[in-house]
């Protein structure tokens, strides 16, 4: 049986040699649109590429300058043109992980509750609502709450310990960004604490179990893979944050000695001094920090994403 | 003497590797009702959705043969044409849902452009919900969205709007399947009265229902046509073995 | 049997915790609406709204210059991004399974992970390097950037619930697929697509980073999209950080504004969310 086979959508009829079925006076037209709908994709795909690239390109001064000893090396100094990350990396790691350790509990909390309590109710209701408007909040509004409320109550604070009352620091910028996160890591929890299978939980509920106990031994171990990685999604989001944190964190280019430093973190940096910068080889030093905020915040949020399709897949 | 409105001839059709029709040959007579039938996944979807020329819109579709309306091979036609003579009616009732009721039934001029004045355009809406038994039901809520109406009511308003091309054959898949016994008696008797103006194709997993219902029979199985033939003969004479099988429910 | 009392007691007091704590994260909402709305609503009057900044020292003042300038910006940006994000939202949602999709998805969400001040840093070096000056035009594109993965992602999500059998229904009755794309599919999802482009509208208007250099800030009021901008974010950083008690006021009442802005938009979403929403 002669069949002709064609692996696109127009097909072949035997009708004759070489013959083709009609097509639709409306062919070109549909085709163009496809295109056009085709060529959208690619132009935004394009666009992410260039991104790439052009940051790239432009870091490539500084990159030939200083080589991998930018990352070690402690030194920010415009003046003299001696460039070198290690004080912005740590501020940000520093700020990052201690706004993640802080936010942990309270997050986890509203995923909880959101997914495992009682789902009507004025409770719940103003919960969700409280925690969606937080997450409308802009951050440079943060960053002005922060400076005339949370700064004064940090200055007290370190006044009260007896240590330099700056106010300012990476501990001030770390609350700031604990507050940030919680929305967006506390919708991510309650996504993957909904993602468990309601049979493994009523199975627990049926043999007598407390909620906390099937909370605490059977849907967090079993969760444990996707919170993991909605922690890491949620550290990416602080890694980014840039004017909360520019106005909290001190701008100070030194090393910072303990959490209550002064400091600045990679994204602070630039917002700080890119406007300021009138050397090449300094502008290209602070474009090379942005390749580093692309190059981590793009494969966190590609590892996170991963680890999380996976654990959706597994039950 | 039975005017050919289709002739299905040396037709085959398939995705890619895998063949879904082989060698099918059958007719179908104008204002009769030929039915479809045969056990899932025996082609009977595949084989209506060739006759207006849906299935090629799928990736990696094939077909082989020859399908006649009227003595034209539909596939040299424009297929956007075939599909505007030849109506289709699905088996979950698809009524657009951001269109009132009569925009509905006049859908398919609304969405091709085609300009019709008030009165033509009141003429077809009526006359449509007419003969699908909606007209009264619907006539005072005409401008609501079509999504308001019940299974049965909506699937009608799918053949109305099917109607109002006035089309020469209208295909239906499964069309009751998914609606309760009395809509499904309601579009049975509606089937009935419609084969006087139109010819119908419909595919029915439900023998019960194609002996009430077919004139003409077109067993399925596996991709390959059994029998074809009058309703009457097929229900009390089936020439195959396995025609007579299926009839009397050893497999389904 | 105290074994059980135990037990219970242990969940009663988890479930104080987890009560406590998430409504201690609300906490902040509340102080950071309560303080705003307390230090700005001095300063809201209609003066606010129409004149200039005026210079340190001087009372009064408003910001009119910075509420168009964030018309503006956004408005170039809504410009820019809305079609071509709708465009490839479509594109996503009828082309789910093949290669480039999924190619284009993972850049998508690369895309919107990349942190605002990087999206400053590219606007800066295609329009504000070659154009030799900071403008409204360029902190239009970087917030068109920023816009693009939100409204695209957006887009797909809502395309991809129209049932396939609209489209059926649709190409049987002899509809093109253009046509059934644009008449049928689109409009079906509607209030999803406008949800997430006013969502999207909302978040721009409260960037700041990309625009630190690229729309800049401005004093005066301007209206030529090649010439620095003001817009209410910037004044909100520039003048909270600055050591003048007057303009602490105005940045308190600008931070007033704008989150009404912000919130007005979300609640438009929500409303049209559900009000419009396709039945199916």
């Amino acid at each position: 049986m002669g069949k002709n086979q064609q692996q696109q959508k127009i097909c072949y009829v035997n009708t004759g040699p070489g013959q083709k079925p009609g097509v639709s006076k409306f062919f070109k037209k549909d085709f163009l649109f496809k295109f056009i709908l085709f060529f959208s994709g690619f132009l935004v795909f394009l666009l992410v590429l260039s991104i790439f690239v052009s940051l790239i390109l432009n870091s490539v001064p500084s990159l030939k300058e200083f080589g991998l000893k930018f990352f070690v090396s402690k030194t920010w100094d415009p003046v003299f043109e001696q460039f070198g990350a290690l004080p912005f990396i740590t501020g940000t790691l520093l700020t990052s992980f201690l706004a993640i350790l802080i936010t942990i509990p309270f997050s986890l909390a509203i995923s909880i509750y959101l997914a495992e309590f009682t789902k009507h109710g004025f409770y719940p209701g103003f919960l969700k609502n409280s925690i969606d408007l937080l997450a409308g909040v802009p951050s440079v509004v943060y960053g002005f709450f922060g400076i005339f409320v949370i700064v004064p109550v940090i200055r007290y604070l370190q006044i009260k310990l007896h240590i330099e009352p700056y106010g300012v620091g990476i501990f001030t910028a770390s609350i700031i960004l604990s507050i940030m996160i919680i929305p967006f890591s506390s919708s991510l929890g309650r996504e993957i604490i909904e993602m468990v299978p309601a049979e493994i939980k009523e199975a627990a509920y049926s043999l007598g179990s407390t909620r906390f106990e099937v909370i605490k031994y059977v849907i967090l171990p079993y969760a444990r893979s996707g919170i993991t990685a909605g922690i890491l999604l949620a550290l990416g989001r602080a890694i980014g944050e840039t004017m909360a944190v520019t106005m909290v964190i001190g701008n100070s280019n030194m090393m910072p000695e303990s959490i209550f430093s002064p400091s600045n973190t990679m994204a602070s940096v630039i917002a700080n001094e890119f406007t300021e910068a009138v050397t090449s080889i300094h502008l290209s030093s602070l474009i090379e920090i942005g390749v580093v905020l692309f190059l981590v915040t793009t494969m966190i949020s590609i590892t996170g994403k991963i680890i999380i399709k996976k654990f959706a897949v597994h039950q | 003497m039975e005017n050919e409105v289709l002739k299905i001839s040396n037709f085959s059709a398939g995705f890619g590797q895998s063949a879904i029709l082989r060698n099918i040959n059958f007719s179908v007579f104008q204002n009769r009702v030929t039915a479809i039938m045969g056990p899932s996944g025996c082609g009977k979807t595949t084989m209506i959705r060739c006759i207006n020329r849906m299935h090629e819109l799928s990736p990696a579709a094939y077909y082989s043969g020859e399908i006649l309306l009227h003595g034209q091979n539909i596939f040299s036609m424009d297929p956007i044409i075939v599909r505007r003579r030849i109506g289709m009616v699905f088996q979950r009732p698809n009524p657009f849902p951001t269109m009132s009721i009569y925009d509905n039934v006049i859908s398919g001029f609304i969405l091709n452009g085609i300009k019709l004045k008030k009165e033509q355009k009141d003429q077809i809406v009526v006359n449509s919900l007419r003969k699908v038994g909606l007209w009264e039901e619907v006539k005072d809520g005409i401008y609501r969205r079509g999504t308001f109406l019940s299974g049965g009511q909506q699937q009608r308003l799918c053949i109305a709007r099917a109607l109002a091309m006035d089309p020469d054959v209208i295909l239906l898949d499964e069309p009751t399947s998914s609606l309760d016994p009395k809509s499904t008696l309601m579009i049975e008797q509606l089937l009935e009265e419609l084969k006087q103006t139109t010819t119908i194709v419909i595919v029915t997993h439900n023998t019960a229902q194609a002996a009430r219902i077919a004139d003409y029979v077109a067993f399925l199985y596996l991709g390959e046509l059994i029998e074809f033939g009058p309703a009457k003969k097929i229900f009390t004479a089936p020439e195959n073995k396995k025609t007579e099988e299926y009839l009397t429910g050893k497999f389904s | 049997m105290e074994n059980i009392r135990k037990r219970i007691l242990k969940d009663r007091l988890f479930t104080l915790i987890v009560i406590v704590l998430s409504f201690t994260a609300c906490i902040p909402l509340l102080a950071i609406l309560g303080f705003i709305i307390k230090n700005g609503i001095s300063s809201i009057n209609l003066d606010f709204f129409i004149h200039l900044p005026k210079p340190v020292g001087e009372h009064g003042g408003g910001i009119s210059n910075a509420i168009i300038g964030t018309f503006i910006v956004v408005g170039i940006a809504f410009v820019i991004a809305t079609p071509l994000s709708l465009l490839a939202g479509i594109y996503l949602a009828e082309n789910k399974k093949n290669f480039f999709s999924d190619v284009l998805r993972v850049g998508i969400d690369i895309l919107a992970s990349i942190p605002s001040i990087v999206i400053g840093i590219i606007a800066y070096l295609w329009v504000v390097k070659p154009m030799k000056s900071f403008s409204a035009l360029s902190g239009g594109i970087a917030l068109a950037i920023i816009m693009l993965p939100v409204v695209i992602k957006s887009t797909e999500e809502t395309l991809s619930m129209v049932p396939d059998s609209l489209r059926e229904a649709s190409l049987a009755l002899g509809v093109p697929y253009f046509r059934t794309i644009l008449k049928v599919i689109v409009p079906a999802g509607l209030s999803g697509i406008i949800t997430g482009i006013l969502i999207a509208i909302s978040r721009i208007a409260g960037e700041t980073a990309p625009l630190l250099f690229t729309a800049f800030g401005n004093p005066f009021m301007n209206l030529n999209v090649t010439k620095p901008v003001n817009t209410i974010p910037l004044v909100v950083f520039n003048y909270s950080t600055s050591p003048y008690e007057q303009w602490h006021k105005i940045a308190w009442a600008a931070a007033l504004v704008l989150i009404a802005i912000v919130f007005v938009f979300n609640f438009l979403a929500r409303i049209i969310s559900k009000k419009w929403k396709t039945k199916f």
